[in-house]
């Protein structure tokens, strides 16, 4: 679709001169080249979109089956999350019968205390959403926070973030959450927020944003030598103008991937919070439904129907975020779209037998 | 040089701030954590009076009273750590929580690292394997990988159980070896080898199947971009054999962003397994941790905390070094 060649081999250039941060990982390092390398490529993607598509194209991943499929999937579970609650009976309704297997009254069978399944699905997919949500919030604004400001200003704020970044990365998360949970849910002080979801969801959150750090901070710091930033400085330019001006609206695709990876990361770790007991106790959510089931005995029962719903819009949630991620990913690294459909093109070629070599590494 | 000083230098920070963090968590939180844990030793001792040494070590773990400043008991803090004295658990009182921990901790060891390297191995060439054959119907499998990687580990390990053990009974349901044949605990010998490897398949399936999709991804998407490096070109043009251009060339280069990556995954591994292990009642370290957490057998929780974290520090250590060898960019750029 667009030469990017030349663009790409000055940010190859670009990374070489980089200062070396005292306590800079292998991993970052990788990761800065990689989005040295990706950030031209968006670039060039990004003026070839502009003079045919709308301001905002851009911005915008392209149409791709992925995409739909991603947007479909995510979009009905959020749906049935805000109307699910509406329609369905009570989700702690135990006027049913106990451990009854799917039926027309009740679509997804009862649990061991007689609440409707699917209505408990409802209500818990509602407070996975919630909780999800606040968190990918939460640790996108921390991610913001140490990994742009850092990348942007350089020096020893850098130096500082970034360390701070390592270290909360390479520190294993479900642990310190299970940690702090244990602390926190047990202090009289807090009074109802102890065992509130909003709780769970901040500690989800600030437990979260090292990974997306480490990737914004790579951006921004390539963002940071390029002209128009330059321009910007050399007008008088405050650098928290700059920053939301300048550099953040050109982060967006990287801050809705992170973002997504964020609900992502919260979904899981709130439905492995909750399954060991440590959830929010107040409401329901996909977590809980499975501790439930846990005590409930429902696995050597046989009760499938009580645990198997649960995890599986968990993992579709998942599946649905990360093809969006794929989505944005291949327009912010334009080689993973555009290798396999020009090997595609030549495999065609050489089929037609237009005399392309049909072995080897492109074919 | 400088790069190792620099990892060793970083390592050490990172030991600081988790054993500090570990030390503040309990007294900057709201709670008496130090209080709750003593009443529990009272109770598990059945209402006798605890030692002196018992308290002692117990309020310079988890916190002392005002009489007493953060300076000085963070002091005393090391000093206890120092000895590899990590308390007193409540809910197995009286044992010590150091003797709980080595018991568990080959356990999860051998599971956990036994199931990373298959799946890591298992990813790199498989993900080799569909970068290599990219534009292919191959592609599709990509994200299939993503439902895999999406799925939470512990439900995976439930629905296993429910059809592989319970309905087909093809394998045991809970514990690490069986506890009727083997009464007296573990045992060195080739019976009971067995019964620990047979206990350990699922739990291993379980760990395989949830992270092989991650390492198969990042790997095929570095073989993709790999692939259009000009020296990838090149190789082809002088008109290397394919195999020797897919393994010597293009894998080759593809596969470092994933070893960088492994000492950050296994973080994650490890967490997974936490929940994973509750599941099967597997007796290794997350098994642990969750019977501290649910029984605030805060002391335990702690040393079993900090024992995670030194494991996963370790293991990333070590990938460093080895990372550092492999690709000498690093050592000079980094």
């Amino acid at each position: 679709m667009v030469d990017s060649q030349p663009t790409l081999e000055r940010a190859d250039d670009s990374y070489a001169t980089g200062d070396d941060a005292l306590f800079q990982s292998p991993v970052s390092a990788e990761a800065v080249r990689e989005t040295n390398r990706e950030a031209t490529a968006t670039a060039a993607i990004a003026a070839a979109r502009a003079t045919r598509g709308g301001r905002f194209r851009h911005i915008l991943p392209s149409r791709s089956g992925k995409l739909v499929t991603g947007v479909v999937i995510v979009g009905l579970i959020t749906l049935f999350g805000i109307f699910g609650p509406m329609i369905a009976q009570p989700p702690r309704d135990s006027s049913n019968e106990a451990l009854q297997p799917p039926s027309a009254e009740h679509w997804l069978g009862t649990t061991k205390l007689g609440y409707d399944v699917f209505s408990q699905l409802a209500w818990g997919t509602q407070g996975s959403l919630f909780i999800g949500i606040v968190a990918g919030i939460v640790a996108l604004l921390l991610a913001v926070i140490f990994g742009v400001f850092a990348g942007y200003f350089g020096g020893v704020l850098d130096e500082v973030l970034t360390l701070f970044t390592n270290i909360v990365l390479v520190i294993p998360g479900l642990p310190v959450v299970m940690v702090i949970a244990a602390y926190v849910q047990n202090a009289e002080g807090l009074g109802p927020l102890a065992r509130s979801s909003l709780l769970v969801a901040l500690v989800l959150g600030i437990t979260g944003w090292a990974g997306s750090a480490v990737v914004l901070r790579a951006q921004a710091r390539s963002l940071r030598t390029r002209e128009y930033v330059a321009a910007a400085r050399v007008a008088g330019e405050k650098p928290g103008r700059i920053i939301f001006v300048e550099i953040l609206p050109n982060l967006v695709p990287l801050l809705a991937a992170q973002f997504i990876f964020g609900v992502i990361f919260a979904v899981l770790g709130e439905a492995g919070l909750s399954y060991l007991g440590l959830g929010p106790t107040g409401s329901i959510t996909l977590g809980t439904m499975l501790n439930d089931a846990q005590t409930g005995q429902a696995v050597g029962t046989g009760a499938w129907w009580w645990f198997v719903p649960p995890g599986l819009i968990i993992a579709a949630l998942g599946a649905g975020l990360s093809l969006i991620n794929f989505a944005i990913d291949e327009v912010v690294n334009p080689k993973l779209r555009l290798a396999p459909e020009n090997a595609k093109r030549q495999r065609r070629a050489a089929k037609a037998g237009k005399g392309v070599a049909d072995t080897g590494a492109f074919a | 040089m400088s790069f190792y000083l620099r990892r060793v230098a970083f390592y050490l920070v990172t030991l600081w701030a988790a054993i500090s963090l570990n030390f503040l968590l309990p007294r900057l939180l709201p709670g008496d954590p130090a209080a709750i844990m003593l009443g529990k030793l009272r109770r598990a001792s059945g209402g006798r009076p605890l030692s002196e040494e018992t308290i002692a070590a117990i309020t310079s773990i988890l916190g002392a009273g005002k009489d007493m400043s953060l300076w000085d008991q963070y002091v005393a803090y090391w000093g206890r750590l120092l000895q590899g004295d990590l308390g007193v658990s409540s809910t197995r009182y009286p044992a010590p929580v150091a003797d709980l921990i080595a018991a568990a901790l080959p356990w999860t060891i051998i599971l956990v690292g036994v199931a990373t390297v298959i799946s890591f191995v298992l990813g790199i060439i498989v993900g080799a394997w569909v970068g290599w054959r990219r534009g292919t119907w191959l592609d599709h499998l990509v994200p299939v990988t993503t439902v895999f990687q999406s799925i939470p580990y512990f439900w995976l390990a439930l629905v296993l159980v429910a059809v592989f053990s319970v309905q087909l009974g093809l394998f045991p349901i809970v514990g690490g070896y069986d506890v009727f044949e083997f009464p007296a605990g573990p045992e060195l010998s080739w019976a009971f080898i067995g019964s620990a490897i047979y206990h350990a398949i699922l739990p291993a399936i379980t760990i395989v199947l949830s992270s092989v999709g991650g390492w198969l991804l990042g790997m095929r998407n570095m073989m993709v971009s790999t692939m259009s490096e000009d020296y990838v070109v090149t190789a082809e043009a002088k008109g290397l054999t394919p195999r020797r251009v897919r393994t010597k060339y293009a894998s080759r280069n593809a596969a470092i962003p994933s070893l960088a990556g492994f000492g950050i995954a296994l973080g994650f591994v490890v967490a997974g397994s936490i929940v994973m292990e509750q599941v099967f009642s597997y007796p290794g370290i997350g098994k642990l941790m969750i019977q501290a957490v649910q029984g605030l057998d805060y002391a335990l929780m702690q040393g079993v905390f900090l024992v995670i974290t030194l494991t996963v520090l370790a293991a990333n250590f070590f990938m460093d070094l080895i990372y550092g060898f492999i690709d000498p960019r690093v050592r000079h750029n980094g």
